[in-house]
């Protein structure tokens, strides 16, 4: 299985990302830096967190139109899964590969805790080591996760089976809109989500609910 | 607006630069002649009170610094500690106390941003972040404008640039309304033989400036730290720094790779009185001059004038010697990073620091005396007075449960959730504790079983009472909170917190403080090796309390024998390890006094450091021989609350039945240190506990079987019992309700 781990300055999750992958594909991840335009034939690419710039335009939109991501959009062109987790996620859809925004939490205040994921569909290439409706625990770590599109976006994302993870059990930490915590495209091979299952897949980290996300994604036979 | 370098000396001017006529005198007599202005900016630089610890180095040099392990001791940016297998953890604490109340979020965020630059100057990557707050009273019109902007400030800066806080103290006193306190720890790990210092080897070599440009921000910051505030403490915001946690993160990144790259001879950050200081510890250091040409300084600012650029403090800033033939390299890796990277000067062999400046010399001082020869002062100090004792029969009654609940609402010992959960406290995947526990603990990364527990400690009312006692306290606290992880204490880094040292009695309070630490240190082989001091504490002539605060690192051989402060299962028994013969006995200075009753008198619990010794050593021995399942010691509102916070953090209940004819009240708000209470797996009644009795025994530890664990609800004595889930509603309540 090979993986690799889009590197842009700024974002600074890509060494946790990295060593999930590690741990979880048995070899490291090829690295692609931000002015790199090739991406090498991979199972699976990963946009990781972080604050890529800074963050201080609006998230995620400097790193979106790096050379690098248009790489990333012509490889999820081809069918090969592409997955952003939080500053990943954002730049997923400052890059226009996901739709949808990411606002400022509600409660205007980072937010770092561990929260509770339903798998609101089971059937995806990513979401397939999960049964349908499962909850699962998993950390979230953000500022601007307030997840938000328009009605009609909506309405196409949640009848599509778009919407794969909602924060459950009252855990939303962030105000999105449907408790959303994680899309696919219509093609179901981009995945874009806030939450950081790359921390909880080890017992040192209390658990490995977010290992079987990986091994979806990657078939591997958890 | 330009200042040019002919601003003429009078003694106002030199009076606005914190100097005292003494110590212009003295400057007079260094140089032989008046300085001219940008030189007089940088005396005020080298000499005030932040950079040149001038009251306090005399007491600072009676701590006990050295150790087995210690490979660096206070000096460096940061101090270096051995963990084996040719590692060590690198760290220090500093305190932006005045940045952080004239302008809270830069203040504290760049407090985070210095201490996080010391440690990977060092060559060390940062994988823990502590942070200790002390605000004002809660209800006083600042503090809550004070605790958001802080909190927020230290999460901008530390969740952004990518290291785990994992511990810290938040606090809050009256004393603390006018001078909040922002103490910001960090530890890196680095390679034993990667350890990069300031000190500059070689003549004629490139002296190379990296990272963010210079600008106007903090122009003369270290001397506005080293005064008192007043009314007018508005009018120094300009003063504060604005950190950018994005080029901090790249300056890592390529400060790291810089070093890997054999290319770095010395390396120094730009932190308090910024290009000034730098320059100046590289050079004194190796015993060479330097030189600087100003105009090759990257600026974003125009007009900016020799002075301002020797005396900015604008944040993520380095400077390095280099290898000559790796200058291209070198350049290449800050173009990757996006960072400015400008030959700005070379070292030389004539001993003096010389800055240019538009074709024109505006400084030519003798660099080792500007560091080495500043003025140093035995102040004169009182003994503080010992309070009286509490009389036998002055026990003030309260309901247990009643006050139990009143301790776990209050502002100083409610839950900090609503500080914590804005912080990363996950980030690096190796986070093994979060704060809420005696220790944060993380994975030493590339390390199969290796882990390092981080303590901050301090409690400030004990060392108002007796600075003597209360320094030991602070010690032997932290050093108890990572033993009660299962960690080895290693060593320690101070961050001393007082009001002003011209005043003989707060001079006092430092000066017992510190022979307190330091008794403590040594009884306890837990050297200090870095820290800082902060002094002029003080608004309108009224210090705060004396705090020193104690940031302490252990090693954990094997993570998996770790333990927690949470009940781990029910129907275990609970003991009470290094309990006097009555379990507790000490009211004064007790949170129970202040809290429930509103009084604050009586001397703090002593420290028995003898004690204290064996009684860790036991307790870390039993975790490591895997009999214990939890582990918590006892400090701020004893037993009672320690009990409570096992609870609350399992959701498993208890039962302290075997308080037979003994007070209750003492026995559980009494705060005797050297306490722990611990769970274990086996059987009480059998011949296994037998053995450890009598262990316990001949090591002169005493250890009563005071409860079990079990149910939903906790049940203290006599007392009613009160359910985990209410203890848990009014201990999460506070904070929520007090920030709105």
């Amino acid at each position: 299985m090979k993986t690799a781990v889009v590197l842009l300055p700024g974002l600074n999750r890509d060494r946790d990302m990295i060593a999930a992958l590690t741990k979880i594909t048995g070899r490291p991840p090829v690295t692609v830096w931000q002015t790199e335009t090739d991406i090498p034939d991979v199972d699976l690419i990963v946009i990781p967190g972080g604050f890529s710039f800074g963050d201080y335009l609006r998230c995620g939109a400097i790193g979106a139109r790096m050379p690098v991501m248009r790489a990333v959009a012509e490889k999820a062109r081809q069918g090969v899964m592409v997955m952003g987790v939080c500053n990943g996620f954002q730049i997923l859809l400052e890059a226009g590969l996901l739709p949808g925004a990411l606002m400022r939490n509600a409660t205007l205040k980072f937010v770092c805790r561990e929260v509770k994921l339903e798998v609101a569909n089971a059937n995806t290439a990513f979401t397939r080591g999960y049964a349908a409706g499962q909850i699962i625990r998993c950390p979230v770590a953000h500022h601007d996760g307030n997840y938000f599109a328009d009605a009609e976006t909506l309405t196409r994302l949640e009848g599509e089976g778009q919407v794969v993870f909602r924060y459950a059990e009252g855990t939303n930490p962030n105000g999105s809109v449907n408790d959303i915590a994680g899309i696919v495209s219509r093609e179901g091979n981009v995945l874009g989500m806030m939450p950081h299952p790359e921390n909880l897949i080890e017992a040192a980290h209390g658990g490995n609910d977010g290992r079987a996300l990986f091994e979806g994604a990657l078939g591997i036979a958890a | 607006m330009t200042i040019p370098n002919t601003v003429p000396i009078t003694e106002d001017l030199v009076s606005a630069h914190g100097l005292k006529p003494d110590e212009y005198q003295r400057i007079l007599g260094l140089i032989g002649r008046e300085p001219s202005f940008t030189e007089l900016g940088i005396f005020s630089a080298m000499w005030n009170e932040h950079c040149s610890y001038k009251s306090s180095k005399r007491w600072l040099r009676t701590l006990p610094t050295k150790g087995e392990r210690v490979i660096h001791g206070p000096g460096e940016n940061a101090g270096v500690v051995d963990i084996g297998d040719g590692d060590c953890v690198v760290f220090k604490m500093e305190s932006h106390n005045h940045p952080s109340y004239i302008e809270p979020y830069q203040g504290a965020a760049t407090g985070v941003g210095g201490i996080l630059r010391d440690v990977f100057t060092m060559g060390a990557r940062p994988v823990a972040a502590m942070n200790a707050l002390r605000f004002g009273e809660p209800n006083h019109p600042k503090t809550r404008h004070l605790v958001a902007g802080v909190v927020s400030g230290v999460g901008g800066y530390g969740n952004a640039f990518g290291v785990p806080t994992v511990g810290g103290e938040v606090e809050f006193d009256a004393s603390y309304n006018g001078n909040c306190l922002v103490n910001a720890f960090a530890a890196g790990i680095a390679k034993t033989d990667g350890i990069f210092l300031s000190k500059a080897e070689g003549v004629g070599l490139p002296v190379v400036y990296l990272g963010a440009k210079t600008g106007r921000d903090g122009v003369g910051g270290a001397t506005m730290a080293s005064a008192e505030f007043d009314d007018q403490i508005e009018e120094k915001r300009p003063t504060v720094q604005v950190g950018d946690p994005f080029t901090e993160k790249c300056l890592l990144e390529a400060c790291l790779e810089l070093m890997a790259s054999g290319a770095v001879i010395a390396i120094q950050d730009m932190g308090a009185a910024g290009l000034t200081c730098s320059a100046v510890e590289m050079g004194a250091k190796g015993d060479l001059g330097i030189e600087l040409d100003l105009d090759k300084v990257p600026v974003r600012e125009e007009r900016m004038s020799a002075y301002e650029m020797m005396l900015s403090e604008s944040q993520e800033r380095m400077l390095m010697v280099l290898r000559p033939e790796m200058e291209d390299d070198a350049a290449a890796i800050f173009r990757k990073w996006g960072l400015d990277f400008a030959i700005v000067g070379k070292t030389t062999d004539d001993l003096r620091f010389s800055v240019l400046h538009q074709g024109e010399e505006v400084a030519n001082l003798p660099i080792k005396e500007l560091g080495d020869q500043a003025p140093e002062y035995d102040r004169p100090w009182l003994v503080p007075a010992t309070p009286k004792p509490l009389a036998d029969d002055d026990v003030p009654e309260a309901d247990v449960a009643d006050a139990l609940l009143t301790l776990l609402a209050s502002p100083n010992l409610s839950s900090r959730r609503w500080v914590w959960e804005q912080y990363d406290t996950l980030i690096q995947g190796n986070s093994l504790q979060l704060p809420g526990g005696d220790a944060g603990v993380v994975r030493v990364d590339g390390h199969a079983t290796k882990a390092l527990a981080f303590s901050s400690d301090v409690t400030p009312r004990y060392c108002e009472a007796d600075p003597f006692e209360g320094g030991k306290q602070a010690v032997a606290e932290c050093w108890r909170n990572l033993t009660a992880t299962g960690a080895l204490p290693l060593a320690a880094t101070d961050n001393l917190n007082f009001g002003n040292p011209e005043r003989p009695e707060i001079m006092g309070q430092f000066v017992r403080a510190i022979e307190g630490i330091g008794e403590a240190c040594r009884a306890l082989g837990f050297p200090i090796v870095s820290g800082n001091v902060s002094l002029y504490n003080e608004t309108n002539g009224k210090g705060i309390m004396p705090t020193p605060t104690i940031g302490g690192v252990g090693l954990i051989d094997d993570w998996q024998t770790m333990k927690r402060a949470a009940f781990a299962a029910d129907g275990e028994a609970i003991l009470l390890v290094g309990a006097p013969p009555s379990w507790g006995t000490h009211l004064g200075q007790s949170a129970y006094l202040r809290d429930v009753h509103g009084r604050r008198d009586g001397p703090p619990p002593p420290v028995d450091l003898d004690k204290e010794k064996r009684v860790g050593d036991f307790v870390r021995r039993l975790i490591r021989d895997g009999v214990v399942t939890a582990c918590h010691d006892l400090s701020d509102g004893g037993l009672a609350v320690a009990l409570a916070e096992m609870a609350m953090a399992s959701g498993v209940g208890a039962t302290v039945n075997q308080v037979n004819d003994i007070s209750p009240v003492p026995v559980f708000f009494g705060e005797d240190q050297g306490r722990y209470l611990v769970t274990l797996g086996i059987d009480p009644q059998g011949p296994q506990m037998a053995d450890l009795w009598r262990e316990a025994d001949a090591l002169g530890i005493f250890m009563p079987w005071i409860g079990s664990t079990g149910g939903r609800e906790l049940k203290l004595g006599e007392a009613r019992a009160v359910s985990v889930a209410a203890l848990r509603d009014v201990h999460e309540g506070w904070f929520p309700t007090f920030m709105g």
